[in-house]
């Protein structure tokens, strides 16, 4: 298999106070990899690197060939890079349909785009109940299906996912795991999840990193990662 | 009864003009969270170019949509060129920005087109057609232009992709970069559509008022007025205000304080009104979670 | 200190140096300078837009020309009368004020300013204002044995106030009171958790922010000795926040820098064009915020930063 996004010597900084230092990570196409670390490890700043936003970015990032770095965000997203950010980002003013839209709003064959409609519908059927109601107004695992719907929307070729399942109940993360996999396994979209519950995500994931204080420390197969014995104790709590 | 209604009416007509320029100004504030000042200014420049082109023999329609694109352009240009260098500057020297701009397009039009005071045609017939006189044939027909282009912009705003996307991008720009939508090229859309509109309230309120380099001063503060009486995050409820300013204007001028004091009587019930309702009659208020 | 003592001594200097009309310019940029400050503390330090200044100069300058012409009050005496009546206006207005924010605060304050030369020519209250006309009266002579002709005397007078003023101010502004202004700036919901009351300090604010400008207009009233509706219209509000944003938002000393530019640049651009001078101002505007956005001593500070780091350091150690 070979590697949809390679990242090589990231270094990434918010003005003066670095935060991502000499980062090296490839991500399989048709794969899922698993970013793992603790708060403030740099987990949130590499996806925001990767789509040149609020961060100074230098170093290599390629994508299916291709070099991003340096480009603006939205012509990166363009290229088929779907990022669902940390906190969402949902256009709270917008109704769920409209926000909908605007995931597809790059697209131009209308078709596929209804079909797309059709599909995350399925996939999430609480926003079809409420695809007139203002996105401000959902609770926050609503939100956060929007928030994955809307990327799924532009029919990314790489999705970035920064914590899925931040605050929310279990029974809802499994579904969106669930949900999360069945994509992968169904469209051969590739994924990059961050995520604080290491077991969940090297569940899913078939690859993994490991990211502490800004640096990759480990990387590899997921089930090798699960295997470290110090993974075992700083992440998955046995 | 008879003379109230007729007031009534022009109120109307008038706050047409003034829910034109709110519109404007409104949209320029959803997507910037700034006033631009110089809104006016600019549709005073734009009637002025309206003006040569029709003194040249252009046809009065044909002059129109020529005004509109040259405004449409100047908005971009002056959004690309001007403001986007200072778009991470501090707030107040945004607002000396606009300022700045303001007393250019104020005297550059003193100096190309001189400060004397220059009749502007109306395109609409001198007898009233309807048998009636309460509105002049030229404020029944500016009514009707104003709400045409009303309705054309919040069509626009409803139902296409790219009226969507300039919501989007006005609301929350990250999550637009996000799904591909280039903000830069949506703020400079914002500011020609905002100069069109202006130069539309321009071109219609010229008849009426004369066209002088001062013209739109005086309207852009009832502009102001009316977006912050229907609320500056709501461009229905500010073009809403706009007409209602029209109304209070003419109605405090006609029988309160006479035409000396009807601007202070007008804005003073204004900020009455805020007082009660600090975010504009129509303000937005809805529960955000986060 | 050093630097205020230079800049003090070369202000005295001043009229002896300079002939008659300059000296007039510079007296107005002292009167500026009051303004521009109070504008500053309520912008810029208190982060309420004010728009509508004007209004409170204009009142500040009427009032002092009414106790001259119908009370026959001396002229320095009428200062302090003009500085309470402008805090007490100030305060009020800053009552209702207070509930608005942003826009709405901006076009409360705009239409102040809009409305004061209506207002000031309302034919019922012509008697007192001298309607459109105004009001003319008696240029002040320096009192008898002084060896200074009355403009020097003007601006070494302007020049008292100005001092006064800006120790009051300054003063004002690094105390308790001046961190709770700034406190409801930068955060009104955790001021008012530190048990500030914010609707009060607000007012307050406006109140001293009215007075600052009301003295600026009582003495530009005596050293123009003229008022009439069309000195006060918007653009002198426009003005003075023109002057604080060039000064520099919520410092002291830009006041100077941004009086300077009101009273000057107008004329400088009038020079270049005689034709269309407001397009030089607009043009001169627009470049001093491309150069320096954080204003004039905002890049004098990012000037000494960069020459020596420790700078602001030093300083805030040596506060404390
Ligand atoms: N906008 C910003 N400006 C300055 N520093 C920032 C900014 N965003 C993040 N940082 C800093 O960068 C470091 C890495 O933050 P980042 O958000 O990437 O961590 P994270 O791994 O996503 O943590 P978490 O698991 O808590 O989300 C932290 O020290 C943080 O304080
Ligand atoms: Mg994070």
């Amino acid at each position: 298999m070979s590697a949809i996004l390679a990242i090589a010597k990231l270094d990434a900084a918010y003005g003066e106070t670095k935060v991502l230092s000499q980062v090296d990570l490839s991500i399989e196409e048709g794969g899922i990899t698993a970013l793992l670390g603790a708060n403030g490890a740099g987990k949130t700043t590499l996806l925001r690197a990767i789509c040149n936003m609020m961060v100074k970015v230098r170093g290599e990032i390629s994508f299916m060939g291709t070099r991003i770095d340096g480009r603006a965000t939205e012509s990166i997203a363009r290229l088929g890079i779907g990022h669902v950010p940390d906190g969402r980002g949902t256009f709270s003013h917008l109704s769920v349909e409209e926000n909908l839209r605007l995931g597809a709003y790059t697209r131009r064959d209308r078709k596929g785009v209804a079909d797309d409609f059709e599909r995350v519908y399925t996939y999430f059927p609480r926003l079809r109940e409420r695809h007139l109601q203002q996105a401000g107004t959902l609770s926050g695992g609503e939100q956060q299906m929007l928030a994955i719907a809307r990327a799924l929307m532009m029919r990314p070729k790489l999705l970035l996912l920064d914590e899925p399942s931040f605050g929310l109940a279990p029974v809802i993360v499994q579904e969106i795991f669930r949900i999360l996999g069945a994509i992968n396994r169904d469209e051969k979209m590739s994924m990059l999840l961050v995520e604080q519950n290491a077991n969940l995500a090297l569940d899913l994931a078939d690859h993994a990193y490991l990211i502490e204080t800004g640096e990759i420390v480990m990387g590899g197969e997921a089930a090798v990662i699960s295997g470290n014995p110090s993974v075992r104790r700083a992440y998955l709590g046995y | 009864m008879q003379a109230f209604l007729h007031q009534l009416l022009s109120g109307i007509a008038t706050g047409g003009i003034y829910a034109s320029l709110a519109l404007a100004l409104v949209m320029i504030h959803q997507a910037t969270h700034h006033i631009n000042f110089a809104q006016g200014e600019l549709a005073m420049f734009a009637t002025y170019i309206a003006w040569t082109l029709v003194q040249a023999g252009v046809p009065y329609w044909a002059a129109f949509v020529l005004t509109l694109v040259f405004a449409f352009a100047l908005g971009v240009f002056l959004q690309n060129v001007v403001l986007r260098p200072v778009q991470n500057a501090p707030f107040f020297s945004v607002v000396i920005v606009f300022i700045g701009l303001l007393v250019i397009f104020n005297s550059l039009a003193g100096w190309i087109f001189t400060y004397t005071v220059k009749t502007f045609p109306s395109p609409f017939p001198i007898r009233a057609w309807y048998g009636s006189n309460y509105l002049s044939p030229h404020e029944v027909g500016m009514t009707a232009v104003t709400l045409v282009v009303l309705v054309l912009v919040f069509a626009f705003f409803r139902f296409t992709n790219l009226g969507l996307a300039m919501r989007g991008a006005a609301q929350n720009p990250a999550a637009s970069r996000l799904v591909g939508i280039s903000v830069g090229r949506m703020l400079a859309l914002g500011a020609g559509l905002a100069g069109a509109i202006g130069a539309v309230a321009g071109i219609m309120a010229a008849p009426i008022l004369y066209l002088e380099p001062n013209m739109m001063s005086g309207i852009l503060l009832y502009g102001l007025a009316g977006a912050v009486l229907g609320g500056i995050d709501n461009p229905w409820g500010a073009a809403l205000g706009g007409v209602m300013v029209g109304v209070l204007e003419n109605l405090a001028g006609a029988y309160v304080v006479g035409t000396e004091l009807k601007l202070s009587v007008a804005l003073l019930v204004i900020i009455f009104v805020l007082l009660f309702k600090p975010s504009g009659l129509f303000g937005r208020s809805i529960v955000v979670r986060v | 200190m050093l630097g205020i003592m230079a800049a003090l001594a070369l202000a005295v200097a001043l009229p002896f140096v300079v002939s008659g009309y300059r000296v007039f310019q510079f007296t107005m940029v002292l009167d500026y300078a009051i303004a521009v400050f109070g504008a500053n503390i309520l912008t810029g330090y208190n982060g309420q837009i004010a728009l509508g200044n004007g209004a409170f100069y204009a009142i500040g300058a009427y009032t002092v020309a009414i106790l001259m012409t119908h009370a026959g009050m001396p002229y320095w005496a009428t200062i302090p009368i003009a500085a309470g009546t402008c805090f007490v206006a100030g305060f009020l207005f800053g009552l209702p004020a207070l509930r608005l924010e942003g826009p709405y605060l901006a076009l409360t304050t705009f239409a102040l300013a809009v409305a004061t030369p209506q207002l000031l020519k309302y034919h019922g209250i012509e008697s007192w204002t001298g309607g459109v006309q105004g009001i003319l009266f008696d240029k002040p002579d320096a009192p008898a044995g002084v060896p200074l002709n009355s403009d020097q005397f003007l601006y070494l007078f302007c020049l008292f106030v100005t001092v006064i003023m800006f120790v009051l101010g300054a003063n004002l502004l690094r105390g308790r009171t001046g961190r709770a202004i700034i406190a409801i700036r930068d955060n009104p919901t955790a001021a008012a958790g530190m048990g500030i009351d914010t609707s009060l300090y607000k007012s307050l604010t406006f109140g001293v922010s009215a007075l600052f400008t009301g003295v600026a207009g009582a003495l530009g009233a005596i050293v123009t000795q003229f008022v009439s509706p069309d000195s006060f219209t918007l653009f002198l509000s426009i003005s003075f926040i023109v002057g604080v944003v060039i000064g520099g938002v919520a410092t002291v000393s830009g006041a100077f820098f941004g009086a300077l530019f009101v009273e000057f640049v107008p004329n400088y651009a009038d020079q270049i064009s005689k034709a269309a001078p407001w397009a030089i101002y607009g043009a001169l505007l627009i470049a001093f915020m491309y150069a320096m956005p954080t204003g004039v001593v905002g890049l004098l500070r990012l000037i000494v930063r960069r020459i020596d780091p420790q700078w602001a350091i030093r300083k805030d150690a040596g506060k404390q």
